[in-house]
Protein backbone atom coordinates (compact mmCIF):
# COMPACT_ATOMS: atom_id res chain seq x y z
CA UNK A 1 0.00 0.00 0.00
CA UNK A 2 1.64 2.82 -1.03
CA UNK A 3 1.36 6.77 0.77
CA UNK A 4 -1.06 8.24 -1.87
CA UNK A 5 -3.46 5.11 -1.37
CA UNK A 6 -3.57 5.67 2.41
CA UNK A 7 -3.78 9.43 2.24
CA UNK A 8 -6.77 9.14 -0.30
CA UNK A 9 -5.40 11.68 -2.67
CA UNK A 10 -2.03 12.39 -4.13
CA UNK A 11 -1.80 15.87 -2.87
CA UNK A 12 -1.45 14.58 0.29
CA UNK A 13 2.23 14.60 -0.65
CA UNK A 14 2.31 18.05 -0.65
CA UNK A 15 0.07 19.08 1.81
CA UNK A 16 -1.36 22.67 0.12
CA UNK A 17 -0.89 24.41 3.37
CA UNK A 18 2.40 23.88 3.91
CA UNK A 19 5.76 25.81 2.69
CA UNK A 20 8.53 23.59 1.85
CA UNK A 21 10.77 23.60 4.29
CA UNK A 22 14.11 25.77 3.40
CA UNK A 23 17.38 26.83 4.91
CA UNK A 24 20.54 24.74 5.73
CA UNK A 25 21.00 21.44 5.22
CA UNK A 26 21.88 19.20 8.19
CA UNK A 27 24.84 16.95 7.81
CA UNK A 28 26.48 14.33 9.63
CA UNK A 29 30.70 14.82 9.61
CA UNK A 30 33.05 12.18 10.05
CA UNK A 31 36.10 14.45 11.90
CA UNK A 32 39.43 12.43 12.43
CA UNK A 33 40.00 12.37 16.39
CA UNK A 34 43.06 15.01 14.78
CA UNK A 35 39.99 17.36 13.55
CA UNK A 36 38.08 17.27 16.92
CA UNK A 37 41.13 17.35 19.57
CA UNK A 38 43.96 18.91 17.27
CA UNK A 39 43.12 22.14 18.54
CA UNK A 40 42.68 21.51 22.33
CA UNK A 41 45.51 19.49 22.41
CA UNK A 42 47.84 21.49 21.02
CA UNK A 43 46.53 24.73 23.07
CA UNK A 44 47.44 21.70 26.41
CA UNK A 45 50.55 21.30 25.18
CA UNK A 46 51.55 24.77 24.75
CA UNK A 47 49.94 25.20 28.33
CA UNK A 48 52.13 22.85 30.06
CA UNK A 49 55.10 24.28 28.08
CA UNK A 50 54.31 27.60 29.26
CA UNK A 51 54.48 26.28 33.17
CA UNK A 52 57.56 24.03 32.51
CA UNK A 53 59.64 26.57 30.98
CA UNK A 54 58.45 28.99 33.86
CA UNK A 55 59.57 26.45 36.56
CA UNK A 56 63.07 25.83 34.88
CA UNK A 57 63.63 29.22 34.53
CA UNK A 58 63.02 30.01 37.95
CA UNK A 59 65.06 26.81 38.89
CA UNK A 60 68.12 28.14 36.86
CA UNK A 61 68.24 31.73 38.34
CA UNK A 62 66.98 31.31 41.74
CA UNK A 63 70.50 30.84 43.33
CA UNK A 64 73.31 31.91 40.72
CA UNK A 65 70.90 35.15 39.68
CA UNK A 66 68.45 35.65 42.09
CA UNK A 67 68.78 35.51 46.08
CA UNK A 68 66.96 32.26 46.97
CA UNK A 69 65.86 34.18 50.83
CA UNK A 70 63.85 36.37 48.52
CA UNK A 71 61.92 34.07 45.81
CA UNK A 72 62.78 30.57 47.11
CA UNK A 73 63.16 27.63 44.46
CA UNK A 74 60.54 25.13 42.92
CA UNK A 75 61.83 22.79 44.59
CA UNK A 76 62.07 24.35 47.93
CA UNK A 77 58.05 25.32 47.32
CA UNK A 78 57.17 21.58 46.48
CA UNK A 79 58.92 20.13 49.06
CA UNK A 80 57.27 22.65 51.62
CA UNK A 81 54.28 21.95 50.61
CA UNK A 82 54.67 17.83 51.14
CA UNK A 83 56.08 18.52 54.70
CA UNK A 84 52.32 20.70 54.91
CA UNK A 85 50.65 17.43 53.46
CA UNK A 86 52.19 15.35 55.71
CA UNK A 87 51.94 17.04 58.94
CA UNK A 88 48.33 18.78 58.20
CA UNK A 89 48.59 21.63 58.18
CA UNK A 90 47.93 22.38 54.11
CA UNK A 91 44.51 20.63 54.95
CA UNK A 92 43.41 22.42 57.62
CA UNK A 93 43.96 25.42 56.37
CA UNK A 94 43.13 25.54 52.77
CA UNK A 95 40.00 23.62 54.46
CA UNK A 96 39.38 26.79 56.70
CA UNK A 97 39.87 29.42 53.88
CA UNK A 98 37.73 27.13 51.54
CA UNK A 99 34.79 27.53 54.27
CA UNK A 100 35.59 31.08 53.69
CA UNK A 101 35.41 31.51 50.64
CA UNK A 102 32.34 29.63 49.87
CA UNK A 103 29.97 30.78 52.85
CA UNK A 104 31.09 34.48 51.65
CA UNK A 105 30.87 33.82 48.04
CA UNK A 106 27.26 32.00 48.57
CA UNK A 107 26.09 34.77 51.07
CA UNK A 108 27.41 37.84 48.37
CA UNK A 109 25.86 36.55 45.62
CA UNK A 110 22.62 35.14 47.04
CA UNK A 111 21.45 38.83 48.58
CA UNK A 112 23.06 40.49 45.65
CA UNK A 113 20.86 39.03 43.01
CA UNK A 114 17.80 38.94 45.05
CA UNK A 115 18.28 42.57 46.11
CA UNK A 116 19.04 43.35 42.17
CA UNK A 117 15.72 41.78 41.29
CA UNK A 118 14.01 43.79 43.67
CA UNK A 119 15.37 47.24 43.47
CA UNK A 120 16.12 47.37 39.11
CA UNK A 121 13.06 46.30 37.48
CA UNK A 122 11.26 49.66 39.54
CA UNK A 123 12.89 52.51 37.60
CA UNK A 124 12.28 55.16 40.71
CA UNK A 125 13.44 52.68 43.10
CA UNK A 126 16.73 51.96 41.18
CA UNK A 127 17.22 55.97 40.60
CA UNK A 128 17.19 56.34 44.93
CA UNK A 129 19.06 53.63 45.48
CA UNK A 130 21.91 53.64 43.03
CA UNK A 131 24.13 56.40 43.96
CA UNK A 132 24.37 54.91 47.38
CA UNK A 133 25.27 51.79 45.82
CA UNK A 134 27.91 53.33 43.74
CA UNK A 135 29.19 55.11 46.66
CA UNK A 136 29.84 51.63 48.50
CA UNK A 137 31.11 49.91 45.88
CA UNK A 138 33.88 52.19 45.75
CA UNK A 139 34.90 51.75 49.06
CA UNK A 140 38.26 49.43 49.34
CA UNK A 141 37.20 46.24 50.90
CA UNK A 142 40.15 46.24 52.41
CA UNK A 143 39.23 49.22 54.50
CA UNK A 144 36.35 47.65 56.41
CA UNK A 145 38.58 44.71 57.75
CA UNK A 146 39.02 46.84 60.98
CA UNK A 147 35.51 47.94 61.30
CA UNK A 148 34.52 44.39 60.96
CA UNK A 149 37.04 43.04 63.49
CA UNK A 150 35.27 45.45 65.83
CA UNK A 151 31.67 44.06 65.01
CA UNK A 152 32.45 40.77 64.24
CA UNK A 153 35.71 39.62 65.83
CA UNK A 154 38.73 37.82 64.39
CA UNK A 155 36.97 34.71 64.22
CA UNK A 156 35.71 33.30 60.60
CA UNK A 157 32.66 34.91 60.49
CA UNK A 158 34.73 38.42 59.45
CA UNK A 159 36.45 36.47 56.99
CA UNK A 160 33.24 35.11 55.33
CA UNK A 161 31.41 38.81 55.92
CA UNK A 162 34.38 40.25 54.17
CA UNK A 163 34.34 37.94 50.80
CA UNK A 164 30.35 38.69 50.84
CA UNK A 165 30.73 42.06 50.92
CA UNK A 166 33.10 41.99 47.82
CA UNK A 167 30.90 39.55 45.51
CA UNK A 168 27.63 41.49 46.74
CA UNK A 169 28.57 44.74 44.93
CA UNK A 170 29.78 42.43 41.64
CA UNK A 171 26.58 40.68 41.76
CA UNK A 172 24.16 43.14 42.49
CA UNK A 173 25.08 45.51 40.16
CA UNK A 174 25.85 43.21 36.89
CA UNK A 175 22.51 41.52 37.91
CA UNK A 176 20.77 45.04 37.48
CA UNK A 177 22.34 45.86 34.44
CA UNK A 178 21.44 42.78 33.06
CA UNK A 179 17.47 43.28 34.00
CA UNK A 180 17.49 47.11 32.89
CA UNK A 181 18.72 46.11 29.68
CA UNK A 182 15.63 43.43 28.46
CA UNK A 183 14.86 44.45 25.07
CA UNK A 184 11.39 46.33 25.48
CA UNK A 185 10.56 44.14 22.58
CA UNK A 186 10.76 40.97 24.26
CA UNK A 187 8.49 42.38 27.51
CA UNK A 188 5.63 43.78 24.29
CA UNK A 189 5.90 40.25 22.65
CA UNK A 190 4.57 38.47 25.76
CA UNK A 191 2.05 40.94 26.65
CA UNK A 192 0.59 40.93 23.53
CA UNK A 193 0.02 36.95 24.61
CA UNK A 194 -1.64 37.84 26.69
CA UNK A 195 1.60 37.64 30.15
CA UNK A 196 0.68 38.31 33.21
CA UNK A 197 3.71 40.71 35.33
CA UNK A 198 4.17 37.40 36.74
CA UNK A 199 5.03 35.66 33.79
CA UNK A 200 7.14 38.81 32.55
CA UNK A 201 9.12 38.31 35.60
CA UNK A 202 9.51 34.58 35.01
CA UNK A 203 9.80 34.08 31.51
CA UNK A 204 11.50 37.11 29.97
CA UNK A 205 13.33 39.45 32.72
CA UNK A 206 14.88 36.33 34.61
CA UNK A 207 16.26 34.30 31.82
CA UNK A 208 17.26 37.58 29.64
CA UNK A 209 19.02 38.60 32.90
CA UNK A 210 20.49 35.40 33.55
CA UNK A 211 23.67 36.51 31.41
CA UNK A 212 24.38 39.79 33.97
CA UNK A 213 23.89 37.65 37.03
CA UNK A 214 26.39 34.90 35.30
CA UNK A 215 29.17 37.63 35.00
CA UNK A 216 28.34 38.87 38.01
CA UNK A 217 29.48 35.41 39.57
CA UNK A 218 31.93 35.01 37.62
CA UNK A 219 34.21 37.97 38.42
CA UNK A 220 32.53 37.55 41.90
CA UNK A 221 34.71 34.37 42.44
CA UNK A 222 38.61 36.11 42.74
CA UNK A 223 36.97 39.11 44.90
CA UNK A 224 35.71 36.25 46.99
CA UNK A 225 38.90 34.63 47.63
CA UNK A 226 40.19 38.42 47.81
CA UNK A 227 38.44 38.76 50.73
CA UNK A 228 38.54 36.12 52.90
CA UNK A 229 42.54 35.96 52.62
CA UNK A 230 42.72 39.89 53.41
CA UNK A 231 40.61 39.21 56.56
CA UNK A 232 42.89 36.77 57.30
CA UNK A 233 46.21 38.51 57.33
CA UNK A 234 44.56 41.39 58.75
CA UNK A 235 43.41 39.09 61.86
CA UNK A 236 43.67 35.36 61.80
CA UNK A 237 45.62 32.58 63.41
CA UNK A 238 44.29 29.77 60.67
CA UNK A 239 43.95 29.89 56.80
CA UNK A 240 45.85 30.54 53.75
CA UNK A 241 46.43 33.79 54.36
CA UNK A 242 48.12 33.15 58.10
CA UNK A 243 50.25 30.88 56.56
CA UNK A 244 51.64 33.59 54.22
CA UNK A 245 52.21 36.23 56.70
CA UNK A 246 53.33 33.43 59.03
CA UNK A 247 55.75 32.23 56.77
CA UNK A 248 57.18 35.59 55.74
CA UNK A 249 57.11 36.56 59.31
CA UNK A 250 59.93 33.96 59.39
CA UNK A 251 61.62 34.53 56.27
CA UNK A 252 60.12 31.24 54.45
CA UNK A 253 60.04 32.46 51.32
CA UNK A 254 58.61 29.02 49.50
CA UNK A 255 56.02 28.54 52.19
CA UNK A 256 54.83 31.98 51.07
CA UNK A 257 54.90 30.43 47.63
CA UNK A 258 53.56 27.19 48.30
CA UNK A 259 50.51 28.75 50.07
CA UNK A 260 50.10 31.43 47.17
CA UNK A 261 50.04 27.95 44.51
CA UNK A 262 47.38 26.55 47.15
CA UNK A 263 45.23 29.71 46.77
CA UNK A 264 45.23 30.01 42.76
CA UNK A 265 44.48 26.14 42.36
CA UNK A 266 41.76 26.53 44.68
CA UNK A 267 40.45 29.86 42.47
CA UNK A 268 41.07 27.68 39.48
CA UNK A 269 38.87 24.95 40.53
CA UNK A 270 35.80 27.57 41.37
CA UNK A 271 36.29 29.79 38.50
CA UNK A 272 35.67 26.41 36.51
CA UNK A 273 32.74 25.18 38.41
CA UNK A 274 31.13 28.54 37.27
CA UNK A 275 32.07 28.68 33.90
CA UNK A 276 30.20 25.16 33.39
CA UNK A 277 27.03 26.93 34.87
CA UNK A 278 27.10 29.73 32.56
CA UNK A 279 28.13 27.09 29.16
CA UNK A 280 25.21 25.16 30.40
CA UNK A 281 22.67 28.40 30.58
CA UNK A 282 24.19 30.43 27.74
CA UNK A 283 23.79 27.93 25.17
CA UNK A 284 21.45 30.14 23.00
CA UNK A 285 24.58 32.95 23.40
CA UNK A 286 26.23 34.94 21.52
CA UNK A 287 23.03 37.48 20.12
CA UNK A 288 25.30 39.48 18.32
CA UNK A 289 26.45 36.96 16.21
CA UNK A 290 23.63 37.50 13.12
CA UNK A 291 22.20 34.53 11.53
CA UNK B 1 -20.46 43.61 8.30
CA UNK B 2 -19.43 45.45 11.98
CA UNK B 3 -16.45 47.15 12.34
CA UNK B 4 -13.35 45.82 14.25
CA UNK B 5 -11.79 48.80 14.50
CA UNK B 6 -12.26 52.59 14.86
CA UNK B 7 -9.86 54.98 15.21
CA UNK B 8 -11.70 58.23 15.51
CA UNK B 9 -9.23 61.96 15.16
CA UNK B 10 -6.48 59.82 16.66
CA UNK B 11 -3.15 61.91 17.45
CA UNK B 12 0.14 60.46 18.77
CA UNK B 13 2.99 62.40 20.23
CA UNK B 14 6.29 61.51 21.52
CA UNK B 15 7.51 64.11 24.15
CA UNK B 16 11.33 63.74 23.62
CA UNK B 17 13.22 66.89 25.57
CA UNK B 18 10.99 69.08 26.00
CA UNK B 19 10.21 68.56 22.13
CA UNK B 20 6.76 66.84 21.46
CA UNK B 21 7.13 64.45 17.99
CA UNK B 22 3.81 64.26 16.19
CA UNK B 23 3.86 60.88 14.42
CA UNK B 24 0.57 60.91 13.58
CA UNK B 25 -2.20 63.56 13.20
CA UNK B 26 -5.96 63.59 13.80
CA UNK B 27 -6.63 60.30 12.09
CA UNK B 28 -9.72 58.78 11.20
CA UNK B 29 -9.60 54.32 9.80
CA UNK B 30 -12.72 52.18 9.72
CA UNK B 31 -11.73 48.11 9.80
CA UNK B 32 -14.28 46.06 8.86
CA UNK B 33 -14.51 42.74 10.24
CA UNK B 34 -13.00 39.90 8.12
CA UNK B 35 -11.72 42.08 6.03
CA UNK B 36 -7.67 42.35 5.04
CA UNK B 37 -6.95 45.95 5.00
CA UNK B 38 -3.44 46.77 3.68
CA UNK B 39 -2.25 49.95 5.32
CA UNK B 40 0.55 51.31 2.09
CA UNK B 41 3.21 53.57 2.98
CA UNK B 42 7.10 55.06 2.94
CA UNK B 43 8.64 54.55 5.87
CA UNK B 44 8.39 57.50 8.88
CA UNK B 45 4.65 57.41 7.65
CA UNK B 46 3.81 56.61 11.05
CA UNK B 47 2.11 53.34 9.85
CA UNK B 48 4.34 51.34 12.80
CA UNK B 49 2.83 53.56 15.30
CA UNK B 50 -1.06 52.95 14.33
CA UNK B 51 -0.38 49.72 14.65
CA UNK B 52 0.89 49.38 17.94
CA UNK B 53 -1.75 51.98 18.91
CA UNK B 54 -4.05 48.84 17.60
CA UNK B 55 -2.46 46.66 18.99
CA UNK B 56 -2.81 48.71 22.85
CA UNK B 57 1.25 49.11 23.01
CA UNK B 58 0.71 52.92 23.18
CA UNK B 59 -1.91 54.83 23.87
CA UNK B 60 -3.01 57.47 21.38
CA UNK B 61 -2.27 61.32 22.93
CA UNK B 62 -5.61 62.15 21.98
CA UNK B 63 -8.86 60.85 20.00
CA UNK B 64 -10.32 57.66 20.57
CA UNK B 65 -9.86 53.75 18.97
CA UNK B 66 -12.13 51.15 19.97
CA UNK B 67 -11.96 47.81 19.26
CA UNK B 68 -15.64 45.75 18.58
CA UNK B 69 -16.93 49.01 19.85
CA UNK B 70 -14.91 48.76 23.30
CA UNK B 71 -11.99 51.67 23.72
CA UNK B 72 -8.94 50.07 23.80
CA UNK B 73 -7.15 50.15 26.82
CA UNK B 74 -4.75 47.41 26.85
CA UNK B 75 -3.38 44.40 25.25
CA UNK B 76 -5.80 42.13 24.49
CA UNK B 77 -4.84 37.98 23.00
CA UNK B 78 -7.65 38.06 20.30
CA UNK B 79 -5.26 40.41 18.68
CA UNK B 80 -1.93 39.06 17.52
CA UNK B 81 0.81 41.33 16.45
CA UNK B 82 3.69 40.32 14.13
CA UNK B 83 6.04 43.78 14.90
CA UNK B 84 8.61 44.20 12.14
CA UNK B 85 11.83 43.62 14.71
CA UNK B 86 12.29 40.02 15.60
CA UNK B 87 11.35 39.48 19.24
CA UNK B 88 11.64 35.59 19.45
CA UNK B 89 12.95 34.81 23.29
CA UNK B 90 16.52 34.04 22.32
CA UNK B 91 17.26 31.53 25.03
CA UNK B 92 14.22 29.55 23.66
CA UNK B 93 14.31 27.04 21.04
CA UNK B 94 11.93 27.53 17.93
CA UNK B 95 9.57 24.62 19.44
CA UNK B 96 9.21 27.02 22.93
CA UNK B 97 9.45 29.67 21.05
CA UNK B 98 6.01 28.84 19.00
CA UNK B 99 3.96 27.13 22.29
CA UNK B 100 4.87 30.16 23.88
CA UNK B 101 1.58 31.67 23.50
CA UNK B 102 -0.54 28.70 24.51
CA UNK B 103 1.97 28.08 27.29
CA UNK B 104 1.32 31.32 29.02
CA UNK B 105 -2.56 30.60 28.62
CA UNK B 106 -1.63 27.44 30.66
CA UNK B 107 -2.55 24.94 28.37
CA UNK B 108 -1.12 21.57 29.38
CA UNK B 109 2.56 20.63 27.69
CA UNK B 110 1.23 17.50 25.07
CA UNK B 111 -1.55 19.77 23.98
CA UNK B 112 0.32 23.03 23.24
CA UNK B 113 3.53 21.13 21.22
CA UNK B 114 1.23 18.88 18.73
CA UNK B 115 0.21 22.57 17.79
CA UNK B 116 2.75 24.10 18.02
CA UNK B 117 4.42 21.16 15.50
CA UNK B 118 2.14 21.63 12.92
CA UNK B 119 2.36 25.44 12.69
CA UNK B 120 6.24 24.77 12.25
CA UNK B 121 5.51 21.88 9.81
CA UNK B 122 3.50 24.99 8.32
CA UNK B 123 5.80 27.24 8.14
CA UNK B 124 8.42 25.02 6.70
CA UNK B 125 10.68 25.16 9.65
CA UNK B 126 10.53 21.22 10.32
CA UNK B 127 13.91 20.14 11.75
CA UNK B 128 14.45 23.22 13.09
CA UNK B 129 12.20 22.99 16.64
CA UNK B 130 15.52 22.60 18.59
CA UNK B 131 17.45 25.65 16.99
CA UNK B 132 17.92 28.46 18.55
CA UNK B 133 16.75 31.89 16.71
CA UNK B 134 20.48 33.15 16.47
CA UNK B 135 21.45 29.83 15.00
CA UNK B 136 17.94 30.43 12.25
CA UNK B 137 18.41 32.71 9.12
CA UNK B 138 16.90 35.92 9.34
CA UNK B 139 13.99 34.53 6.88
CA UNK B 140 13.80 31.53 9.36
CA UNK B 141 13.10 33.40 12.40
CA UNK B 142 10.27 35.97 10.22
CA UNK B 143 8.66 32.64 9.65
CA UNK B 144 9.13 31.23 13.32
CA UNK B 145 7.75 34.71 14.52
CA UNK B 146 4.43 34.14 12.45
CA UNK B 147 4.30 30.61 13.71
CA UNK B 148 4.12 31.98 17.14
CA UNK B 149 1.50 34.55 16.56
CA UNK B 150 -0.68 32.14 14.68
CA UNK B 151 0.12 29.70 17.86
CA UNK B 152 -2.09 32.26 19.94
CA UNK B 153 -4.79 31.64 17.57
CA UNK B 154 -5.92 35.34 17.27
CA UNK B 155 -8.77 36.64 15.54
CA UNK B 156 -7.42 39.87 14.29
CA UNK B 157 -4.07 39.78 12.97
CA UNK B 158 -1.96 42.59 12.49
CA UNK B 159 1.22 42.18 10.52
CA UNK B 160 3.84 44.83 10.29
CA UNK B 161 5.84 44.59 7.08
CA UNK B 162 6.36 40.50 8.05
CA UNK B 163 7.86 39.29 4.75
CA UNK B 164 10.15 41.95 3.33
CA UNK B 165 13.27 40.33 4.80
CA UNK B 166 12.28 37.29 2.63
CA UNK B 167 13.38 36.04 -0.57
CA UNK B 168 10.42 36.60 -3.09
CA UNK B 169 9.84 32.94 -3.61
CA UNK B 170 9.42 32.55 0.03
CA UNK B 171 7.96 35.88 0.56
CA UNK B 172 5.22 34.36 -2.39
CA UNK B 173 4.69 31.39 -0.56
CA UNK B 174 3.96 33.33 3.00
CA UNK B 175 2.07 35.36 1.48
CA UNK B 176 -0.21 32.62 -0.25
CA UNK B 177 -0.48 30.79 3.07
CA UNK B 178 -1.90 33.92 4.92
CA UNK B 179 -4.32 33.85 2.37
CA UNK B 180 -4.89 30.53 3.17
CA UNK B 181 -5.39 31.15 6.40
CA UNK B 182 -7.32 33.84 6.17
CA UNK B 183 -9.75 33.15 3.52
CA UNK B 184 -13.06 32.02 5.12
CA UNK B 185 -11.78 31.91 8.76
CA UNK B 186 -13.41 35.28 9.28
CA UNK B 187 -10.35 36.82 10.30
CA UNK B 188 -9.32 40.63 10.34
CA UNK B 189 -6.09 41.47 8.99
CA UNK B 190 -4.38 44.89 9.08
CA UNK B 191 -1.34 44.67 7.08
CA UNK B 192 1.02 46.78 6.93
CA UNK B 193 3.55 47.54 3.82
CA UNK B 194 5.53 49.93 1.45
CA UNK B 195 5.25 47.07 -1.52
CA UNK B 196 2.29 48.28 -3.97
CA UNK B 197 2.96 44.67 -5.26
CA UNK B 198 2.64 43.12 -2.43
CA UNK B 199 -0.52 45.30 -1.42
CA UNK B 200 -2.44 44.39 -4.42
CA UNK B 201 -1.97 40.48 -4.19
CA UNK B 202 -3.42 40.69 -1.02
CA UNK B 203 -5.82 43.71 0.26
CA UNK B 204 -9.35 43.86 -0.37
CA UNK B 205 -8.45 47.83 0.73
CA UNK B 206 -5.75 49.38 -0.02
CA UNK B 207 -5.18 52.70 2.44
CA UNK B 208 -2.43 54.72 1.22
CA UNK B 209 -1.09 56.85 4.23
CA UNK B 210 1.24 59.81 3.82
CA UNK B 211 3.02 61.92 6.46
CA UNK B 212 1.63 61.91 9.70
CA UNK B 213 -0.89 59.17 8.94
CA UNK B 214 -2.78 61.69 6.60
CA UNK B 215 -5.31 59.22 4.22
CA UNK B 216 -4.21 59.65 0.87
CA UNK B 217 -6.33 57.28 -1.12
CA UNK B 218 -8.72 54.14 0.02
CA UNK B 219 -9.18 51.87 -2.43
CA UNK B 220 -10.88 48.73 -2.80
CA UNK B 221 -9.31 46.20 -4.72
CA UNK B 222 -11.58 44.31 -6.81
CA UNK B 223 -9.18 41.89 -8.40
CA UNK B 224 -10.89 38.24 -8.24
CA UNK B 225 -9.21 36.01 -6.27
CA UNK B 226 -7.05 33.96 -6.28
CA UNK B 227 -4.52 36.26 -7.35
CA UNK B 228 -1.47 34.62 -9.00
CA UNK B 229 1.48 37.08 -8.94
CA UNK B 230 3.10 36.00 -12.21
CA UNK B 231 -0.56 36.33 -14.11
CA UNK B 232 -1.50 39.73 -12.05
CA UNK B 233 1.55 41.53 -13.24
CA UNK B 234 0.23 41.25 -17.12
CA UNK B 235 -3.61 41.90 -15.93
CA UNK B 236 -4.97 45.50 -17.46
CA UNK B 237 -6.55 46.41 -14.54
CA UNK B 238 -3.53 44.88 -12.16
CA UNK B 239 -1.20 47.21 -13.78
CA UNK B 240 -3.84 50.05 -13.52
CA UNK B 241 -4.47 49.87 -10.12
CA UNK B 242 -0.49 49.60 -9.25
CA UNK B 243 -0.18 52.99 -11.11
CA UNK B 244 -2.71 54.63 -9.19
CA UNK B 245 -1.53 53.32 -5.72
CA UNK B 246 1.89 54.77 -6.90
CA UNK B 247 0.69 58.37 -7.88
CA UNK B 248 -1.07 58.11 -4.62
CA UNK B 249 2.59 57.25 -2.81
CA UNK B 250 4.22 60.34 -4.76
CA UNK B 251 1.31 62.51 -3.88
CA UNK B 252 1.62 61.65 -0.56
CA UNK B 253 5.36 62.44 -0.22
CA UNK B 254 4.71 66.28 -0.82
Amino acid sequence: MTIESTAGSPVARATPGTAPPTGPLRIRTENTWRQRQGYRTMIWTARALVLVIFLVAWWLLSGPVLDPQFVGSPFGVAERLVEWTGNGVLWSNTWITVQEVVLGFLLGAVAGAVLAYLVAPVRAIWDVISPFVMALYAIPKVALAPLFIVWFGIGIDMKVLLAAVSVFFLVFLNTAVGVQEVDRGLIDAVRLMGASRRDVALKVILPASMTGLLTGLRVGIPYAVIGAVIGELVASNRGLGYLISDSSASFDTNGVFAALVVLSILATILNSLVSLISKRANRWKPLSAEG
Amino acid sequence: MTTQFAVRKVSKHFSKDGEDLVALREVDLDVEEGSFVVLLGRSGCGKSTLLNLLAGLTTATSGAITYQGEKITDVRTQVGYLTQQDTLMPWRDVQRNVEMPRELRGERREVRRAAAGQLIERVGLSGFEKSYPRELSGGMRRRASLARMLSGDPETLLLDEPFSALDAQLRTELQAELLRLWAGSGRTVVFVTHDIEEALLLADRVVVLGPLGRIVLDQEIDLPRPRDPDDMRVAPHFVALHRQLSAALKEGAL
